[in-house]
């Protein structure tokens, strides 16, 4: 049997999506199911007094559910501090305090008009230096979530006595995911069993929230997944609050609950991107030779924890890039603030901190008078090199052969010695960025999640792959079949994908931190491989045929399932309290270029070319994997020129499609993508993770351009037409 | 109101509000879920059906106005056993991950393909510019529909 890894098999599940078969949490209807809807607050921060309903209006038939309702209220994450409906205390303005629902969908938007909040308004805390300043304390004394310190030889002091210092403020803002299909879940009770089945990353998150709140134990609560219409890291923790309002509904009026949001709610109320300021001093020789950085980054957690420990970690450790430094401080603090919790989204932290660092080299590189990208080479990590951390790059690291491909690929030299083109109104130019992405959980992570993973031979020659890992788009039905194939020596055409559910499959963890191909995957080849060397150990005692001894297996329950849990690499070594060691298993590394057009009377920036060479290992699905990588860049691309999320007074001043802004056709440029392959010896086949790392360049890459055809130096996302108005203004062009 | 139209090629009569969505009638009254609802305000393009041929965002299209028309959803692309080229396109060049702005995509493209057999690049851009998809960067997309349209000319 051909091996499938490397081989572009078509999306197993493409056919359903094509045909419009495949059901989505808004196709199912369940008997007797009525619509739920989500009452909140309005204003950021005050007290709750009160949840009115209006006595002139006919309630029957509307279920109301509120706090007093909520068994346990509080959401179960890192730390149990949001509450699943609103009590006392409203943290952000979109705060959900009641539920609705109703048979009937119009009905339910009358009622939904019908109840008044009382709230006594306090003073709110809208910005990283709002918080800073704690005037008002809304989380301990000093607002702060969390701080990380990472520390490298003499630490960032260093870079004062260094030649060349160079100092640089970066900023970024709130992205929001818009997957293009919005949150819902459907909810019913079974009995005392709670079941939910709905648009989620996570089924085991949402069943641990579900436990938590109402009580129950494991096999008291069944989380499904439906087909995901995108998710981007908006549907890991968020999906667990729809669901415990869909069951809350669901447990008050005794029916099934479908609780849909719109976009606009969605907008509002669901997880984003954690808005960033990143301050970078660094030092360096006259040469070049990177030598000392001191970075502090500050992130804006909103109004619950949710996972923000977690992202700032992440943005922490890329906080020094792709480089090599030899002292190194990082300090790293998240705060808390009455706007609309932050959460996870694609890379998860470090495309704020490499935006700085890249931006910044970028700065040194101007200071120096050299290209950015000679400055970037002569200082890019290899093998035997140690990372801020104190981790030493044993294996797999790519990025001197991605660099390379990219500048080839783009004509990126050339273009930078032919300088900025004007032509009538449009200049053009070109800009690179370096950059590396964390595979896997962070530090210690994956050694205490121990993610299981079953593999089943079935009769018929067939087999069965079982995870609780996903497939949200990024086609994790497909590659898990190809991994499995390849383990047992079988055609893809003969795997099978269990759709996840708690009740049936066994928690391989979430489906986040582009884990899914290395670790999980690699626990998907491990569990195929053992049920391969049975089937072989099988026709050895038996003298049968594989067939004869496949089956002979599959009809046995006690030999059919091979249930494998993880085992980290050995000598990865993480300390979580003195932040150093061994920060991931391996890393992603990329070169992206982007070409860009800057109309001068405008200011529109329009990106005509883009060339991407990823480092992800060996690559399992080509196709797959390159549209991974072009659709993580688009997503960069609208963050850094068009997806700018207005508030004022803790409100969105554009939750809609229709002026937050994400790229259609016509603003996308035409990707050219270099897959480079520094296998990775603990990965499936060799293979690392793909899913983040392509968010991680796109908007340096697209500065750096802008910079290259105007002179104008951006250190802010997003880069509207008018914030190139203002620098023009303000800065002058260098 | 009493509507009578050809959904997919058949004739049917409904009763509904002349105001409701057709979003609604198509997903609630006649079941064909393929059409999806992504923001309801006509921006995000994933409810794109053909009325009469030419793309419209059905959550913009009020059920009152189709009395006499011809609606194409995605279920009414391709038959049970068989694929189109276009569908076909669209799994083997990675054109759909998620798959929930595929079948409007589809529909936008196929309009396109009807209207002009051998279409260039920006004109696929062009046409699929009300569809937004938020996973492939669309270059796989634009692959597909180019793709298909080499088969489409290849059918006898």
């Amino acid at each position: 049997m051909a091996p499938s890894i490397g081989t572009s098999v078509p999306r197993v599940d493409g056919p359903a999506k094509v045909r419009g078969s495949a059901r989505y949490v808004d196709d199912l209807v369940l008997p007797g199911m009525l619509h739920g809807a989500t009452v909140r607050s309005d204003v950021a921060r005050g007290r709750l007094l009160g949840v009115d309903l209006d006595p002139a209006f006919d309630w029957t038939g509307i279920t109301v559910v509120t706090a007093d309702d909520v068994p346990v209220n509080a959401v179960p994450l890192i730390e149990n501090d949001q509450p699943v409906l609103a009590k006392d205390e409203i943290r952000h303005a979109y705060e959900p305090v009641a539920l609705l629902a109703c048979e009937d969908r119009l009905r339910l938007a009358q009622a939904m008009r019908h109840v008044t909040l009382r709230v006594a308004p306090l003073p709110p805390v809208l910005t990283i230096d709002d918080a800073l300043a704690a005037r008002e304390a809304i989380r301990g004394a000093d607002n702060v979530i969390k701080r990380y310190r990472i520390t490298k030889g003499r630490g960032g002091a260093a870079v004062e006595s260094c030649e060349v210092v160079v100092r640089g403020v970066y900023e970024t803002g709130w992205q929001e995911h818009v997957y293009i299909e919005p949150n819902g879940m459907v909810a019913w009770w079974d009995g005392d069993t709670a079941r939910v089945e709905g648009s989620l990353q996570c089924p085991y998150y949402v069943q641990k929230g579900i436990k938590g709140v109402f009580g129950l134990p494991d096999e008291g609560v069944d989380v499904t997944q439906a087909v995901t219409g995108g998710g981007f890291g908006g549907k890991e923790e968020y999906p667990t609050l729809v669901a415990l309002h869909a069951l809350l509904l669901a447990r008050k009026s005794g029916r099934p609950v479908k609780l849909v949001y719109g976009r606009q709610e969605d907008v509002e109320a669901s997880t984003k991107r954690h808005p960033s300021r990143v301050e970078i001093a660094s030092g360096c020789d006259r040469d070049g030779t990177l030598r000392a950085v001191s970075v502090r980054v500050l992130f804006d957690g909103g109004a619950y924890v949710t996972l923000t420990p977690v992202v700032l970690s992440r943005g922490a450790l890329h906080a020094c890039g792709a480089y090599r430094w030899e002292d190194v401080t990082v300090e790293a603090l998240a705060v808390a603030t009455n706007t609309p919790p932050n959460g996870a989204f694609r890379g998860f932290g470090a495309p704020q901190t490499v935006w700085a660092i890249e931006r910044h080299l970028d700065r040194v590189a101007r200071t120096l008078g050299v290209d950015p990208v000679t400055l970037k080479r002569k200082n890019l990590l290899r093998l035997g090199d140690t990372t801020a951390t104190g981790q030493t790059l044993k294996e797999s690291v790519g990025v001197e052969e991605c660099v390379e491909k990219a500048l080839e690929a783009s004509g990126y030299l050339e273009k930078r010695a032919r300088g900025p083109i004007v032509t009538g109104r449009t200049a053009r130019g070109i800009g690179a960025a370096v950059f590396l992405h964390g595979a896997g959980f962070t530090g210690s992570g994956e050694k205490y999640l121990k993610g299981k993973v079953a593999v089943d031979l079935l009769p018929g020659g067939r087999a069965r792959v079982r995870t609780a890992s996903t497939d949200i788009g990024q086609g994790t039905e497909t590659v898990f079949r190809q991994i499995a194939a390849d383990g047992l020596g079988i055609g893809v055409e003969d795997v099978d994908f269990a759709v996840p559910s708690t009740a049936n499959v066994p928690d391989s963890g979430p489906t986040v931190a582009s884990r899914t191909v290395m670790v999980v995957g690699s626990i998907v080849d491990a569990a195929a491989r053992e049920l391969r060397a049975r089937l072989e150990a099988e026709e050895t005692a038996c003298g049968a045929t594989r067939s004869a001894a496949w089956e002979r297996l599959a009809a046995d329950p006690a030999r059919a399932t091979s249930l494998v849990q993880y085992e980290p690499p050995p000598g990865v070594v993480w300390d979580d309290a003195t932040y150093s060691g061994d920060a991931y298993p391996a890393y992603g590394w990329a070169c992206d270029v982007a070409e860009v057009e800057v109309d001068l009377d405008t200011f529109e920036t329009k990106v005509t070319g883009f060339w991407a060479a990823v480092d992800v290992g060996r690559v399992i699905n080509p196709t797959l994997c390159a549209g991974q990588v072009e659709g993580g860049t688009l997503q960069a691309i609208g963050w850094a020129l068009t997806e700018k999320l207005v508030t004022k007074d803790g409100k969105i001043l554009n939750p809609r499609m229709t002026n937050y802004i994400v790229p259609t056709s016509l603003d996308a440029p035409p990707f050219t993508t270099t897959l480079v392959e520094a296998a990775y010896s603990r990965g499936p086949g060799g293979a690392k993770g793909v899913g983040e790392l392509p968010m991680d360049g796109g908007a340096p890459a697209v500065a750096a351009a802008i910079e290259h055809a105007t002179g104008l130096v951006l250190d802010r996302v997003p880069m509207l037409p008018e914030d190139l108005f203002e620098a023009s203004v303000k800065g002058g062009a260098r | 109101m009493s509507v009578t139209l050809t959904v997919n090629g058949s004739l049917l009569t409904l009763e509904a509000p002349p105001a409701a969505r057709l979003l609604d009638v198509l997903r609630e009254r006649l079941g064909l879920t393929g059409t999806k609802e992504g923001c309801g305000e006509g921006e995000c393009g994933a409810c794109t059906v053909l009325l009469d041929g030419v793309p419209v965002n059905a959550c913009l299209v009020a059920f009152g106005q189709c009395d006499g028309r011809e609606v194409t959803t995605v279920e009414g692309l391709g038959s049970t056993a068989h694929l189109t080229p276009l569908q076909e396109a669209m799994v083997t060049e990675g054109g759909a991950q998620c798959g929930i702005c595929t079948p409007g995509m589809l529909l936008s493209a196929e309009a396109l393909l009807r209207e002009r057999p051998r279409p260039t690049e920006p004109e696929i851009r062009e046409a699929i510019a009300g569809n937004v998809c938020r996973c492939t960067g669309y270059q796989r997309i634009v692959n597909a529909v180019s793709e298909a349209a080499k088969k489409r000319e290849a059918l006898p």
